[in-house]
């Protein structure tokens, strides 16, 4: 990916990225130092790195903190999420920007070094019926109805070490006594909620022109 | 006009026996052809499987047809894992057209079990939703209120899990079903008469009727597999006790013994309302089960 580039600047991201232990200072760090070494053993140093890490690199007012760091360089190796890389790209037009991590989901930590996606950020949000599970990001077919006759001791039938989310709904409804969240029908989901790509606009934070002649 | 001969059977109060056929993997039909003219007038319905496990197949429909056209009487299995909406409508009208009458709603295996574990699941409808819209198709419009020209009318069957661990989810979506206008189900493997009896004490209330899945194994090794690798099976350890007790080459015989005993003791103690039997690739056997079963004689 870096191959056609000579100077390229690791990018990272001080917010999402660095409590995910995915683009923080630290990762940077340690990019930096692989890269370097990986240079050095192959015998043709064309490359040269330098790192930097901004507050967050999806807002364009963070961004302006790469003005005068990124002029001489070829281009821009973003650990930021998928919006982090699409940021800096769209600030800056005339610089290669390429992707440093595979942004996978958005998800919590549940344990030191343990990851789980929570949220697909579908706009068509169930969790108020759901007792605060997802079962659009949970369950591996989405399903609103129930579970599907897959699970076995409880776990997914597409990967045996994730829990069946509509067993966890079901358990957690019966305990708060709101079963009759999951016996109610479901009609298919709307996929058009918000059409993507998705675009929210607050009224009350952007002054809308009234003048449409 | 279109009509279910298998709905008038399950109108008819007697003992149902459907079976299954997986169509093949590749475009030669004549095994299939084979086990279709085997079957159809051995059992009151043939369903044709939709990709079962997720592997890639001739299509169900395809299937359906070929049973139509050697005089069978077919189930279209439909699942929500590969078409969304549009698709699922569109097969609906085509089947209808065709005079394929029956189909069996299911929400269909994940991508993950198959052989092409890098598709798209869709999953657009889920089972529940799947039976609705075919009763919204039936009062003549599509799922979003455009009339159709051509009103189909199917008979429609889900599927249900007696078996499942947790059991209490699954009987929540077993009413979901019934609600939105399942008339029939076939179960998922019956492999203790216990848990039938009882998913038949809840189930009885119901206008449904019920079919108990009777699946037919080859081999203690087998019914392993099947436990650790597809989707809602569960061979109880007395099953794999007794399979495993048989000398070599015999347990594909051992296999139709019980499953022989099974649908004997379903329909002698009246369970419930007639048997699905999975052969699971050996479709040719099931008419050695119905004998052994002594109900081949009731379709004689």
């Amino acid at each position: 990916m870096i191959e056609p580039y000579g100077k390229v600047l690791i990018l990272g991201c001080g917010t999402c990225m660095t409590v995910c232990d995915a683009g923080g200072e630290r990762e940077i760090s340690f990019l930096h130092s692989a890269l370097d070494l990986a240079q050095a053993r192959s015998g043709n140093g064309v490359h040269s790195f330098s790192e930097y890490t901004i507050k967050r690199q999806c807002d364009l007012e963070f961004l302006e903190m790469l003005l005068g760091r990124i002029e001489d360089v070829d281009a821009v190796l973003s650990l930021g999420c998928g919006i982090g890389v699409q940021a800096v790209a769209e600030r800056f037009p005339d610089l290669p920007v390429l992707p440093g991590v595979n942004t996978s989901f958005m998800g919590m930590t549940k344990e030191w070094g343990v990851w789980d996606e929570r949220c697909a950020a579908c706009g068509d949000c169930r969790l108020a019926e759901t007792a605060g599970i997802c079962p659009i990001t949970r369950c591996t077919k989405g399903i609103l109805n129930g579970p599907c006759a897959g699970a076995k001791n409880g776990k997914c039938e597409a990967n045996k070490d994730m829990d069946c989310a509509w067993i966890l709904i079901y358990q957690r409804l019966e305990r708060l006594q709101q079963l009759e969240n999951m016996r109610r029908y479901y009609p298919p989901r709307n996929f058009r909620t918000i059409p993507r790509p998705r675009r929210i606009v607050s009224k009350a934070t952007v002054e809308v022109g009234v003048n449409n002649e | 006009m279109s009509s279910s001969l298998f709905e008038e059977k399950l109108n008819s109060g007697e003992f149902l026996v459907t079976t299954e056929v997986g169509p093949p993997k590749g475009a030669d039909v004549s095994e299939m052809a084979h086990h279709i003219d085997l079957l159809k007038d051995k059992v009151d319905a043939i369903n044709i499987t939709d990709h079962q496990s997720s592997m890639m197949r001739f299509p169900s429909i395809g299937g359906c047809l070929m049973v139509k056209e050697r005089g069978g009487e077919p189930i279209l299995q439909i699942t929500c894992r590969d078409r969304n909406r549009l698709a699922i409508q569109a097969e609906l009208l085509l089947a209808f057209s065709r005079d394929i009458c029956n189909v069996l709603c299911l929400t269909g295996d994940a991508v993950d079990v198959g052989d092409h574990k890098e598709a798209k699941p869709v999953f657009d409808l889920d089972s529940v939703q799947l039976l609705r819209v075919i009763r919204t198709m039936e009062s003549g419009t599509d799922m979003e209120g455009n009339e159709l020209k051509g009103v189909p009318k199917f008979c429609i069957g889900a599927s249900v899990h007696p078996e499942a661990d947790f059991i209490e989810p699954q009987l929540i979506k077993f009413d979901k079903k019934v609600a939105a206008g399942a008339q029939f189900f076939q179960t998922q493997g019956i492999f203790e008469l216990g848990s039938l009896r009882r998913f038949m004490q809840y189930a009885s209330q119901f206008d449904v009727k019920i079919l108990a899945g009777i699946i037919v194994l080859s081999s203690a090794r087998m019914a392993k597999y099947m436990n650790a690798n597809v989707p809602g099976i569960t061979v109880s350890q007395s099953i794999i006790d007794e399979l495993a007790d048989v000398e070599k080459g015999k347990g594909l015989q051992k296999g139709i013994e019980i499953a022989a005993r099974f649908i004997q003791t379903i329909k002698e103690e009246r369970l419930c309302h007639g048997v699905h039997i999975m052969a699971v690739g050996n479709e040719g056997i099931v008419p050695d089960i119905l004998e052994a079963a002594q109900t081949a004689g009731t379709h004689a």
